[in-house]
Parts: structure tokens; C-alpha cells; sequence
């Protein structure tokens, strides 16, 4: 197959998969027990280097673009130009990133190691469907904690940034904190959720379709997880351009 | 077969004017194959697996399927289950033609089938309690019912001690027996065996055959067992279970009492059925390919 079909090819098994998760809903059994397990273990499991990023992200923007904006005599738009940056790009955009390496590698190698040893076909062959059972729960997980989790970035981000204001340029924190509270409208902030909801449903998709198409053994398992992670951060990358743009188009935001 | 007690020692009476016939006949239970394949072909990209492949399977009969490995075998057990579909030709399962079924009207099909898969594939982050109780957890049974079939099927595998370890806690053989127990759970009346004896030590071996027979004789269970071990085949043809008075099994060799009629072999070659038959046949086969295959030369 020349790279045109397998992209096409690949394209269509994903979004067959994301259909039957978005139809299962409406059919019993639905598994919510395992949704809200795996909220837990995606969302609060990632909390902590969500919130790393996030800090230590928003700490290095004000570092880097304190001392241009003093230049100009802007300094006092440091607090502005940061939640802006997170708000819109970092935020969603890095929290993806990190999610996808931790979570789209746990789900591909997960569902992966499960085919290799038959445990897939084991759980048809019982009566279960895994669409139902593994994959719908993960989706939807990221679905609803993806956003979460961008906006604990960006909030601990502002924080990281007010921090390095504060103590490495001794900016007075009102003037950061007021700055923030100006730069940031409701578009903003709307757009910087979207975002993510999008973002968790490429992980979902494509993790769990690398995990389940897995073959060849254990090194298949390797394959597919570095696949899933690759192809997520990817695609997480070029669709934040595009809805970019048509948040910006649609809502009026950035302009 | 009947002790002169239970013949009735009148007949029934029957009013010859008021006699009723429904429109359609069914046919007895017996009669009805278990499984039934109608010239199935099935084709990977540019490999063909199977060509042309038909067999049934009566109810209460163990089809014994033989051949060299990657033949064709496995498939043969996932098109019955619905993992796989045909590229052409009809598959049966108790009369229904499954071939065109999706996913969700095979369910109640499974739910007639138990699959004991080659290495157990029991669900690794599950106990040996949680695993046997699957089926029963996927049905929302009562709490003290499941405990009481895992028990039961886990006795009948002896290995009711290990209800409560993970997978990785236990030896190959002991994995393969509780991957039949779970496959147990609900009395399915068709049981698929995939090289269930692959890689165990021979007592071991000789203990899932042992359970095999059991459930053909003593549970009338119709069967498929894939395998590319001779032993098993001698064992599944020539030994018979039958239970004392104190209900304590045991296994007896054929030629002192009776005969056994229901364990047939279907050796595959090249995705074709090469024979069909009884040990006996293949055992005197004059064919050098099948003769090589049972005799190693």
C-alpha cells in the first residue's frame, strides 16, 4: 500500500472507532464504573506533571520575555502576555503533549500487550465488547479530563509566571495579577478548552487504535506504542493550527 | 441401555380422531449438527488459509482437528466464534447461519460457546476468581451465585485453591485449567479447544484430556479440539469417563466394553480437509503425508 492508502486507510479505522464510542453510548451496557476509573487514573494520575509543566512553563516565559518588554517599557504587561500565551497555545497544547506521552503510550501498550496475549479475543468470545469496555471509557475520559487538566496548567502557569515577576524581577505582584485579569477575555478562555476536548479525542482515537491493531508479538506491542505517541503528538500539533484558526475565525478571538 | 423397569410397560393411549400435527416438524435435538461448515474459503491478503473446508459436527461429538501449525486449525476455531468471517461459504451453529452476523448478533451465539484459548489468555489484571466469573459479572448475577459456579467449575478443574491468585502466580497448566473453567462458566453445550495441551509437560497434558473426555461423556458437550499432538488423539478416541456409585470418575480404554463412535479426526492440509474419519482409519492410512504426521516418519 503506498502512504497515500495507508494514511487514508488508517484515517477510516480511527474514525469508525470514534463512531462506534460516540453509538455505544446510546445502547447498554455502558461501562460507567470503568469511565470514572479511568478519569481517575488519567486525570488525577497526570495531575502532578500537569501542574510541573505548567508552573515551570509559565515561570520561563515571564524569565524569557520580562526583560523585551522592558525594553519597550511594557514590563507591566508581563502578567498579559503570559496567561495569554498559556491560555490560547501552552496550556493546551503542552498539557496534550504531556498526556500523550504518558497516557497514549499506557493505552497502546495496555490494549497492545491484551491482543498479543488473546485477552481481546478472550473478552469477545465471553461476550463483551471491547469497544464498549476499553475503548469508550478511555475516549471519554480524555474527553472530560483533557480540559481539566489544561486549565490547572494554565492556572499553575500564571502562578509559575507571577512567581519568577515576583522574586527574579521584583515586579509588584498586583501589577502581574491586574495585568492578567485585563489581557484575558471570555473567548479566551472558551477557545483554550475547546482545544483540549479535541486534543483528548486524537490521544483516544489514535492510542487505542495502535493498541488494538497491534501485531506481531511484544515487539509489535513497541511499535504500536511508539506509533500511538508519535502520530498523537503529531496530529495534536497540526490540528492546534487549525483550530486556532477557526477559533479565531469564529469567535473573534486574537484579532 | 434400559433396565427392564424403565421400558413402559403399556403404551400411551392415543384417540386416533383427534391426533395433531403441527405445520412444521421440528426435528429432534440430536439431529441438528452442533457446528457446520459448508465450503468455507478464507484468504489473508495472499495467503489462502482455507479452501474449500466443510464438516459437522454432531451434537455430543468431539471433532479432533489435525494438522501442521499455522495450517489453518486456529481459524477455523475464530470463524466459529465470529472473530473472523469467511470470504465465502455458510458456517452453522445449532441451524443458525452465523456467516453474516455482526458483532452484537453474535453475542447470544457466544453465549453457547465456550473457547479455551492456547495459552489460557486468562485477563492478567484480574484474579483466578474474577476471571472464571466473567461471563457472570458481564450478566449482572447475584454476588452469592457467582461464587457458587466459580466454586463449582473451579472444583471441576481442581483448583479451587487458587481462586484467589493473579495469573502471573501460576504455572502454565494451571493457567490452561482455569482458562477452562472460565470457558465452563454458563454450560455452554459447544466447547472449542485450541491446542490446549501446547507446551505442558505429558501428566499435565493427559489431565486437560482427561477433562475433555469427562465433559463429552458425562456432560454430552459437542466439541472441537485442535491439536497437533498424537497422544491426545489417542487419548480423546480410545478412553471413555464413566462415574461409580460414589460419583468418583474414571477413565476406561475402549475394546473392553464398548466402542467409541463419538470422536472422529479431520486432519487439514494446506487449508483442505485431507481426512475425515476415525482413529482407527487414520492410524492404517496409507497416505506417506498423514503417515509421516502420525508415526513422525
Amino acid at each position: 500500500m503506498n502512504p497515500l492508502t495507508k494514511f487514508l486507510f488508517e484515517l477510516q479505522e480511527i474514525s469508525l472507532l470514534l463512531w462506534s464510542v460516540i453509538s455505544g453510548l446510546f445502547r447498554r451496557p455502558r461501562y460507567l464504573d470503568e469511565m470514572i476509573r479511568q478519569m481517575d487514573l488519567i486525570g488525577v494520575g497526570s495531575l502532578p506533571i500537569i501542574l510541573l509543566t505548567g508552573f515551570f512553563t509559565g515561570g520561563v516565559l515571564v524569565l524569557q520575555t520580562y526583560p523585551t518588554l522592558q525594553f519597550y517599557g511594557a514590563q507591566s504587561e508581563s502578567g498579559r502576555s503570559v496567561a495569554v500565551s498559556l491560555i490560547r497555545e501552552l496550556g493546551p497544547v503542552l498539557s496534550a503533549l504531556m498526556v500523550s506521552g504518558r497516557i497514549g503510550s499506557a493505552i497502546s501498550a495496555e490494549l497492545g500487550s491484551m491482543v498479543v496475549s488473546q485477552q481481546i479475543d478472550a473478552m469477545r468470545a465471553l461476550g463483551t465488547d471491547p469497544l464498549k469496555k476499553l475503548v469508550a471509557p478511555r475516549v471519554i475520559a480524555l474527553f472530560f479530563m483533557l480540559p481539566l487538566l489544561t486549565v490547572a496548567s494554565d492556572i499553575f502557569g500564571i502562578i509559575g509566571g507571577g512567581t519568577v515577576a515576583a522574586y527574579v524581577y521584583e515586579q509588584d505582584q498586583h501589577v502581574f495579577i491586574n495585568s492578567v485579569r485585563d489581557g484575558i477575555t471570555a473567548n479566551d478562555i472558551i477557545g483554550g478548552v475547546i482545544k483540549p476536548l479535541f486534543f483528548g479525542v486524537v490521544i483516544g482515537g489514535i492510542s487505542c487504535h495502535k493498541g488494538l491493531s497491534t501485531t506481531g508479538g511484544t515487539v509489535g506491542v513497541g511499535v504500536s506504542t511508539i506509533n500511538a505517541v508519535v502520530l498523537s503528538s503529531i496530529w495534536v500539533i497540526i490540528f492546534d493550527f487549525f483550530l486556532a484558526k477557526a477559533i479565531q475565525t469564529v469567535l473573534g478571538v486574537g484579532l | 441401555m434400559f433396565s427392564a423397569e424403565e421400558v413402559p410397560q403399556t403404551l400411551p393411549q392415543v384417540d386416533a380422531d383427534h391426533i395433531e400435527i403441527d405445520d412444521a416438524v421440528d426435528l429432534p435435538h440430536r439431529v441438528i449438527p452442533a457446528i457446520e461448515f459448508r465450503d468455507v474459503h478464507l484468504a489473508f491478503d495472499d495467503k489462502v488459509v482455507l479452501d474449500g473446508v466443510s464438516f459437522t459436527v454432531r451434537r455430543g461429538e468431539t471433532k479432533v482437528i489435525l494438522g501442521r501449525s499455522g495450517g489453518g486449525k486456529s481459524t477455523i476455531i475464530r470463524l466459529i466464534l465470529g472473530l473472523l468471517k469467511p470470504d465465502s461459504g455458510t458456517i452453522l451453529i445449532d441451524d443458525e447461519d452465523i456467516t453474516e452476523n455482526g458483532e452484537s448478533e453474535m453475542m447470544h451465539v457466544r453465549q453457547k460457546i465456550g473457547m479455551v484459548f492456547q495459552e489460557g489468555a486468562l485477563f492478567d489484571s484480574l484474579s483466578v476468581y474474577e476471571n472464571v466469573a466473567y461471563r457472570l459479572r458481564e450478566q449482572h448475577v447475584e454476588e452469592e451465585e457467582i461464587e457458587q459456579e466459580v466454586r463449582r467449575m473451579l472444583q471441576f478443574v481442581a483448583l479451587e485453591d487458587a481462586i484467589d491468585k493473579m495469573p502471573d502466580e501460576l504455572s502454565g497448566g494451571m493457567r490452561r485449567r482455569v482458562g477452562i473453567a472460565r470457558a465452563l462458566i454458563g454450560d455452554p453445550q459447544i466447547l472449542l479447544f485450541d491446542e490446549p495441551t501446547a507446551g505442558l509437560d505429558p501428566p499435565t497434558a493427559r489431565t486437560i484430556c482427561e477433562l475433555a473426555i469427562k465433559l463429552r461423556d458425562l456432560q454430552d458437550v459437542s466439541s472441537i479440539f485442535v491439536t497437533h499432538e498424537m497422544n491426545n488423539v489417542k487419548y480423546l478416541s480410545s478412553e471413555y469417563a464413566v462415574v461409580d456409585g460414589n460419583g468418583e470418575v474414571s477413565f476406561e480404554k475402549e475394546g473392553e466394553k464398548l466402542c467409541l463412535i463419538n470422536t472422529e479426526v479431520i486432519m487439514l492440509r494446506d487449508g483442505q480437509i485431507i481426512f475425515s474419519g476415525t482413529d482407527e482409519r487414520l492410524n492404517n492410512s496409507p497416505d506417506p503425508y498423514i503417515k509421516r504426521f502420525v508415526h513422525g516418519k
